[in-house]
Formats: C-alpha cells, structure tokens, sequence
C-alpha cells in the first residue's frame, strides 16, 4: 500500500517540480551526465528493461482483450471478438457489477473527500507549527502505513462487533478514510514544506487578513498537492479489497464483487469495466505529464 | 520514500510559528479519527485475542476474559501458516529487488537525457495500479492455468512433466506475490537511483575499479535508502495478503497464509479471538523485524 505515496507523485504530475523550475533550480543534483558506457553492454540493460515492461503489463493487456471475449457466463476461453459487453455492461446478473462499481465510487468518493480534509489540516499543523508530541504524532500517521491490512481491517472488525455496529457502506467509508489519512498527511506535506514562506509574507505585507492569506495564497499553492493526495486516495479506496472484506457486511465492492465471482468465474463485464477504469486513469496521468513536460519547456523558454 | 517522508521535513528551518492553539485545532479532527479508527481498534484487536468463549453460548459469542491460552493454540494449530507468510513474503522480495534493480537504475540513471521518456516510464510502471490488483491476479491464474497456451507449450516441449502444474503450488503464490508488488519495490529504487550522483561511479572507475566493484562498492551502498524503503513496502504487505494465496486465485490447499487463515476464522468460523490472536502475532513479528532489518541496514533515521 506504501508504496503509492511514489505514485501519488507521478499521479499528481505537477506537483512537485514545477516550483523548483520556477525558483530556477535545476532538478537534478547528479551533475553534468557525459555520454559514458554502462558497464553490462548497452544494450542489454534497455532490452531487459522492454521485457520488464512487456511482463508488467500482461496481466492489463490480458484483462482487456477479454473484454471483448463473447463469452457466456464464465470468461476463460477466447469465443470469438464483439463489442457487446461495452456496450450492454449493466445487464448481467441483474446489474450487480454496476452496482458495485457504483458503490466503489462513492465509498470512493465520500472516503476521500473527508481523508483529503483532514490529511491536508495535518500536514499544515506539522510543517508551519511547533509543539509538543510531535514525534507521538508522527509515529501515529506512520503506523497505519506499516501495518498489514488483514491487522488493520481485523481490528476494526473487532472494534464494531464490540460496540455493536452493524456493517454497511459507512462502516466501509470509516475505514478507507481511516487508512487513506497517513498517505494524504504525506503527499501534502511534501508539497508544504516546499512553498516559499516569502510568497505568504508578501501577502500579509498588503494587509491581508490571516484567512485572505490562506484561501488567496496558500491554497492555490498547495492544490496540486491536495489534488495529487486526492487521486492517490481515491485510487486507494477503490482497489482496496482486505480492509473493505473485513467491514462491508452484504454491502458489494467492485473487487469484492472480483473476490466472490472468483470461484465460479468472473463474467467479461467485470474486464470492461476494470479495463475503461484503466483508460481513464492513465489519459489522466499522461496529460498530465504532457502538460507538466509542456509548462517546463516554456518556462525554459522564458529564463 | 514513505518512511523518509515524515523526516524531511521536519528538519527543515522553516521558522515554525508557535501559536500553539491553530496547530492544535488543525490537527484534532484528524488525529482524533485515527486514535478512534486505527489506535482503539487495536486495542478492540488485543482484548478480542484474550476472549473466552461463552459459558452455553452459540457459536460467535465470546466473553472478555484474560485467555492467553488463544495464543498458544493458533500457534499450534497455524504454526505452517506462519512460517509460510514470512517466507513466501520473503522470497516475494527477494525477486522483486532482483527484477526492480535493473529497470530502476534504466529510468533512474540511463534515462536521465530524456525527461519525457522517463516519466513515461513511470507512468508504465504504475500502470497496473490502475487496474483491479484481483483482475490482475486472475489474468495470471488463467494465463498460467493447466489449459493454457503458455504452460501446454512448456509441456509439449517438456520443458514441464506431463502432471506439472503451475496455480496452486507455492511457486505460484511467490509469482503473484512479486508481480503484485513489484512497483512498490521500483519506484524507492528510482526515487534514490535518480539522485545518484554519477561523479562518484566515475571518481570509482579513475581509480581502475572495474564496473562490477563500481557497483557492488558504490551505486549500491548509495542507493541503500531506496532498497530498505523496498524491501519494506514489499515484505509487510506481502506477509499480510491472503488474495495470492487464496485458492481461487493462485494458491492451493497447501499454500495458505496468516491472511487467509485471520480471514476464514472472522468471517466464515467467527472465531474471533483467534483470527485476532493471529493478527496480533502478525502484526507484532512485522515490528520486531522491521526494527531488528532497519537497525542492521543502518539506515534508522529512514523511520
């Protein structure tokens, strides 16, 4: 799970250079590259690297293709190619992957706009004050992140059957929140730490008032953060399946819905959805690329 | 790195303002949120693992009690769950440091030139985020099925025995386990790989290193921070999964971990103070070796 706070960071594109850029900095430390040769020849380290990408990537390719598998109920052998399945997704078993996709998204949704709100609050407090129990503090953000999940969604399991809770779409919200808040305090905080505390001062020089300094100058600086944390987060509550397992009771998930049909084969509308998720996803974060790449050049331009 | 995030900075001479009161409603919501949904839980997790079953109760039905002896029966009757969790997590690991090393390095050193290509790199590496982690299992399991066309070809080439299988045994689990989380490993090497300052490995080679003592003496040692973070954001989710493992995904009778077994005991037995003892034992081994692997690697400011 961790690992995507990387990710937050390639998702969140322009998050965390384009101030470095505008401050003239270069990015990289690693001094001047001159063309050397790599040790191992140079051309196995680059084919090496294709083959890696090739086997990334064969799951996805798979899912997809299938697709488009005019397969009856269950989707293991290839019958033959059609657009069906995109175009009728919600009429299978009475719609219920629909509505588990339906579901993932506002759980989605819900979990991350409340996780985002107190992340970011967390990450201002962290990096702009100073006080005591900060170290506790920290230890309690990072915890979550090394925890196994089966621990983390056992133990609010537990925690609702003592109290007596019964398991539904809210019991699934409080807990994707729960674990989206530590990777939400880190992206953002990556991005406060960054901000020029001039860019503020001048802002309170012209007489603005501490929440004018706020909404005018601090939040449109940390936004890309926030927007970056925001994905990550939604991205996290959406694939999440042992937390979820553990506090949905009958409510279905989109990979809950996976897990169960697992056993008696999953029906080609799943791969439709998983499969235009992807798409989405990744015109998403390649624009987003493009277009950081694009603002980089220009400001090149303009220095 | 999501350890390092929450050190950076904080060492940082940002001036911290001190009015104490703004820092403490910034960060209450939040705070209060995880002690309720990740410390109490816990806690919930902890009495749960001492419960007692009741006195003519049904099934389900447990009474706080101080019963310890729920420790020493699942590690008795789990003991191979345990051992197989750690080790399947480990080689899992193993693998993924040895497959993400090469293609980290490529996007993080060799790329470098090209800023475009290298995000787009990224992007790829990420990319199986954006699709179901259960779909992508799946794809696996019927890619690699007794059916299909890579292992018949294996079989018709005997490079496989004519009853090998590949879904259900250990090896196949380990598989998953890598593929699954492979980018958590590659995207901490980059992250270090990146900054790598190139003039060390040429001060190395000017003084007649050869390019293998260059690396085992310099790029390795240099991108420590990174193999920790990996390894770590690897192993304790690896240990803790129970979708690779379950026997409708690529596992068997045979491969079952913790996870699967903490889930079978909540959900399907409702024994819960053993689905709970384990959990706590899961969560408790994680600690101690993360402790004793940072301690030993020398890199405990990572924390």
């Amino acid at each position: 799970m961790s690992g995507e706070v990387q990710a937050a960071a390639v998702l969140g594109g322009l998050a965390e250079s384009e101030q470095s850029e505008l401050a003239g900095r270069g990015r990289r430390t690693g001094g001047p590259v001159r063309p050397r040769r790599i040790g191992l020849g140079s051309w196995l380290l680059p084919t090496y690297t294709v083959l890696a990408f090739v086997f990334l990537l064969i799951p996805i390719a798979y899912t997809f293709v299938f697709s488009f598998n005019d397969s009856v109920k269950s989707n293991i052998a290839w019958r033959g190619f059609t657009f069906d399945k995109w175009l009728n997704v919600c009429n299978v078993e009475g719609g219920a992957v629909c509505e588990a996709f339906a579901n993932s998204v506002i759980i989605g949704v819900v979990a991350t706009i409340i996780a985002t709100t107190l992340g970011t609050m967390i990450a201002i407090a962290l990096v702009r004050y100073r006080f005591r129990a900060r170290s506790v503090i920290s230890l309690l953000l990072f915890l979550p992140m090394a925890t196994p999940e089966v621990v983390l969604g056992a133990g609010l399991a537990a925690q609702f059957l003592a109290v007596g809770v019964p398991k539904d779409m809210t019991t699934i919200i409080l807990a994707h929140t729960m674990f989206c808040i530590s990777f939400v305090v880190v992206t953002v905080k990556a991005r406060v730490a960054s901000l020029d505390p001039a860019l503020e001062e001048a802002g309170r020089d012209l007489y603005g008032s501490p929440a004018q300094v706020f909404w005018r100058v601090t939040f449109p600086l940390l936004t890309p953060g926030i927007i970056a944390a925001a994905l990550l987060s939604f991205a996290l509550s959406f694939d999440d399946f042992i937390i979820t397992n553990f506090n949905s009771g009958s409510v279905s998930t989109f990979p809950k819905y996976v897990y169960i049909s697992a056993s008696r084969g999953i029906p080609a509308e799943a791969n439709v959805i998983a499969s235009a998720v992807f798409l989405f996803a990744l015109v998403l974060v390649i624009g987003a690329q493009v277009s950081r790449a694009a603002r980089a050049k220009r400001l090149a331009k303009l220095g | 790195m999501a350890f390092a995030a929450f050190t950076t900075a904080e060492a940082q001479p940002q001036a911290p303002r001190k009015s104490s009161r703004i820092a403490l409603l910034l960060l209450l919501p939040g705070i209060l949120y995880l002690v309720l949904f990740f410390l109490t839980p816990l806690v919930s997790l902890l009495l749960t693992s001492l419960q007692a079953p009741l006195e003519y109760g049904d099934i389900g039905q447990y009474q706080y009690a101080f019963n310890w002896q729920n420790y020493v029966d699942v590690m008795t009757a789990y003991w191979p769950h345990i051992v197989r969790s750690f080790g399947y997590a480990l080689a899992a690991t193993v693998f993924a440091l040895l497959f993400s090393y090469p293609l980290a390095y490529f996007i993080g050193v060799t790329a470098r030139r090209w800023p475009l290509l290298q995000s787009l790199m990224l992007v790829l590496v990420i990319a199986p985020f954006f699709i179901s982690f259960l779909l992508r299992t799946l794809a696996w399991k019927q890619i690699l099925s007794d059916e299909s066309f890579v292992i018949t070809s294996l079989k018709a080439l005997s490079l496989l025995g004519p009853d090998a299988h590949f879904t259900g045994t250990p090896f196949a689990v380990i598989f998953g386990l890598t593929y699954n989380f492979i980018p958590f490993m590659t995207l901490p090497l980059y992250t270090t790989l990146e900054r790598l300052d190139l003039r060390y490995l040429e001060a190395g080679s000017d003084l007649y290193a050869n390019p293998f003592t260059v690396f085992r003496k310099i790029t390795i040692p240099l991108s420590m921070p990174g193999i920790v973070a990996g390894t770590l954001l690897t192993f304790i989710p690896a240990a803790g999964d129970y979708v690779n493992a379950s026997r409708d995904f690529l596992g068997g009778p045979d491969t079952q971990m913790m996870g699967n077994v903490i889930e079978a005991n909540f959900l399907v037995l409702l024994n819960y103070p053993a689905a709970a003892a384990l959990s706590i034992i899961l969560m408790a081994a994680i600690l101690v070796l993360v402790g004793i692997y940072v301690k030993r690697s020398g890199t405990e400011d990572l924390l």
